[in-house]
């Protein structure tokens, strides 16, 4: 290995330009007739390629099919187009730094890596016990208003696909809400970099909790009328029900979770089985169907959206009886230096914060320097942890060996696996139907290549 | 990247006697205590209560503070020598569902068509409250197909497969790591198995876990892990003819210097490491 690394690996492939590149002749045996049955199914067998800059397969993925007349006999999928080394990126970061990094996997649901990650971080730290509870309760309400905001985009996608361009209208407009909300709290609209291990960059803003009271009705109005637009549409029904269909056996054997898995009746969740961030302490439902259908798994997002709801509003509930907190564990070796203000160049550390590291505090400054430039060390050992992200189980697998960077980071994103079904659901069926079978899984390929 | 030791061949892997794990026993593994907060089960929480960390995997030997060598530092930290260990052998009793785990599964590997558990299973290591197993890949699918199968393991669903390169433990430099869930019986374990860099083979998991198909896959894309028995070891998230697996250690980040104001930062991997 150690010569593959002095090696250039854009260099022109030596070999294969070599003066005495030899080529091989084939003939003997049933090489004629197997080299004429190639001849003769190549002018029936049609491959077409789906993709990858196709508006319909949800970023780059590209759908090899491979078709007879109309019905899709073989399907397979290529990815990483948009492979961008995330994940060894990490290793050469600080812990707290790797957030800025796993925040772009999945763009449409940033706060579920940001939080798995974190939580994977304090449980190799041993800080779990530690985190304030308002840090807790406001990563489930944003993680809950990102779960509606990343099932919009689903419905809106999924409906534009099918040529229902109100559905896509009404599906961006109320994710606009939410993407407002969160630019008021973290200043971003997406990769927030929000949630750090030991807590969250800072406390919401004043306003904040008025702003997403206001917003619950709306989002409610908005999400009743995707309803009205799809449940019970004629078009909608024909297109999607049946479609797409994958059974509960199908579904453990390829490690779906999620919506999918949900749409053939088991109620698995993992907010439900092994709960994170006190999940336990919220009032909501597990919505399942049982078509195990494109159809069900579009109602059963609809229906979620209102459970996220109910979330939402318990997390403001408490988050205005608690008033304010901390949001960061009290450990001033792992609490990074969170004193933000509005600067007159944007965002940054206080005045009050460097005026104190900067005239009265050497201590603080050395403080402030080792931390922000070396980071904190974290006990060696492993830790996987799966949090329940719009299209299913995320879970990231971190190891330490004791050091200031992540040893390894490898995130399970719920579309890498759940695109894996894709063959499953769309052999056998109608090209048409394949747009719809992959728009029900949902994939995101920022996840799906990290 | 840090230099290789000149004695990292002096640490061997530990696993297999028993009087080395009681010797290490003393070792104290820090952030053991209070680890275990998010897993709420009860049984995991008298897991973490029972289970006593006696034995320690060494990984690496790092000399110096800051990844440099020869830079004519007089502060005496370049002498420094550590070991980096991860977390070893557990001692029993486990402690909550672990112990009903292994010992149901050491049952049926001691039967009449298993392997022996301890032919199968090098270690038990209960961590931060989570029971992982390190298996021997000749006996790989006998551990994992009861597993799946047997009613009061039922680990039904792999959550999929996940590399780790540790170049400076010889003889077991890579890593292949599976997550396994129940959702029968709410349960996670790590099954992790260690293979020779110069012999980077282990049976592929695909019969029993069809979903582990991409994951093995892209572990071979990004460490090399060649996964016999798999129906299709492409390459997945690299083009086809992208030399090398990129999430080895000694596989380059890349990247150029940035002048900013002035002043030249270097390329991620080559700034500052504390290792």
């Amino acid at each position: 290995m150690t010569e593959q690394t002095n090696q250039d690996f854009f260099a022109p492939n030596v070999d294969t330009e070599a003066s005495d590149y030899r080529s091989f002749t084939v003939e003997g045996g049933d090489w004629t007739d197997v080299a004429e049955e190639a001849a003769r199914l190549g002018e029936e067998r049609i491959v077409v390629n789906m993709g990858p800059q196709h508006p319909s397969t949800h970023g780059v993925l590209r759908l090899i099919l491979e078709i007879d007349g109309e019905t899709v006999t073989e399907a397979r999928c290529g990815i990483g187009y948009l492979h961008t080394g995330i994940e060894k990126n990490m290793e050469f970061r600080t812990w707290t730094q790797g957030v800025t990094f796993c925040t772009r996997m999945d763009y449409l649901a940033p706060f579920f890596q940001e939080v798995a990650y974190c939580l994977g971080v304090e449980r190799l730290l041993g800080v779990a016990d530690d985190v304030p509870e308002r840090a807790q309760i406001i990563r489930v309400l944003m993680m809950e208003l990102n779960r509606i905001g990343s099932h919009l985009i689903a419905l809106a996608t999924g409906g534009m696909e099918l040529g229902a361009t109100t559905v896509m209208t009404v599906g961006f407009r109320e994710r606009e809400t939410i993407l407002r909300i969160f630019e008021q709290i973290t200043g971003l609209r997406m990769n927030h970099g929000y949630v750090r291990p030991g807590g969250l960059a800072q406390d919401i803003p004043p306003g904040a909790i008025e702003h997403i009271r206001e917003a619950i009705p709306s989002l409610t109005k908005g999400v009743r009328e995707l309803e009205s637009l799809l449940n019970e549409t004629a078009t909608v029904k024909m297109r999607l029900k049946d479609v797409g269909h994958l059974s509960l056996a199908g579904c453990v054997a390829l490690g779906i979770t999620g919506p999918v898995l949900r749409s053939t009746g088991l109620p698995h969740d993992v907010r439900k089985s092994e709960p994170y961030c006190g999940y336990e302490t919220y009032d909501f439902d597990v919505i399942t169907r049982e078509g195990a259908d494109a159809y069900d798994r579009m109602r059963i997002r609809l229906d979620e959206c209102y459970e996220s709801l109910k979330i939402v509003q318990q997390a403001t509930d408490r988050l205005e009886a608690m008033g304010p907190g901390p949001v960061m564990v009290e450990d001033k070796k792992i609490a990074w230096p969170a004193q933000l203000a509005i600067g007159t160049d944007g965002m940054g550390n206080s005045l009050d914060h460097i005026r104190e590291i900067m005239g009265q505090s050497m201590e603080a400054l050395i403080h402030h320097f080792k931390l922000v430039t070396e980071g904190f060390r974290v006990p060696s050992g492993q830790v996987y942890q799966a949090v329940e992200a719009p299209r299913g189980e995320l879970a990231v697998h971190l190891v330490s060996d004791g050091g200031t960077r992540p040893y390894r980071a490898h995130f399970r994103d719920p579309s890498f696996v759940n695109l894996q079904a894709m063959s499953a659901m769309c052999e056998g069926g109608q090209v048409a139907d394949v747009v719809v079978a992959v728009a029900s899984l949902d994939p995101v390929m920022g996840g799906v290549d990290r | 990247m840090s230099d290789k030791p000149e004695n990292a061949g002096e640490k061997p892997e530990k696993t297999g006697e028993e009087s080395d794990r009681v010797e290490a026993a003393e070792t104290v593994k820090p952030g053991v205590e209070g680890a275990d907060a998010l897993v709420t089960s009860e049984a995991t929480q008298t897991a973490l209560e029972a289970g006593t960390q006696s034995g320690e995997n060494v990984i690496d030997t790092r000399r110096g503070m800051f990844g440099v060598s020869g830079s004519g530092d007089t502060s005496g930290y370049g002498g420094l020598v550590r070991t980096i260990a991860m977390p070893g052998q557990t001692q029993r009793p486990f402690g909550g569902w672990f112990d009903e785990v292994v010992d149901v599964l050491e049952e049926i590997l001691d039967g009449d068509s298993g392997p022996g558990f301890d032919a199968a299973v090098e270690q038990v290591v209960v961590d931060r409250g989570e029971l992982t197993l390190f298996v021997r890949r000749e006996h790989l699918l006998a551990v994992l197909q009861p597993l799946r199968d047997d009613q009061d393991l039922r680990f039904e669903m792999s959550s999929g497969v996940s590399g780790v390169h540790y170049p400076h433990e010889t003889g077991r430099e890579l890593h292949s790591v599976m997550h396994l869930l129940s959702i029968t019986h709410s349960r996670r374990i790590r099954v992790e198995t260690a293979v020779p860099d110069a012999d980077p083979h282990l049976p592929s998991s695909v019969s029993i876990y069809p979903t582990n198909d991409w994951h093995e896959r892209e572990t071979w894309d990004f460490f090399g892990i060649v996964y016999d028995g798999h129906p299709a070891l492409a390459r997945i998230q690299m083009p086809d003819d992208w030399p090398g697996h990129p999430q080895r250690k000694d596989y380059p980040l890349g990247g150029v210097p940035v002048e900013y104001k002035g002043a030249n930062v270097p390329a991620p991997d080559n700034r500052r490491a504390y290792n």
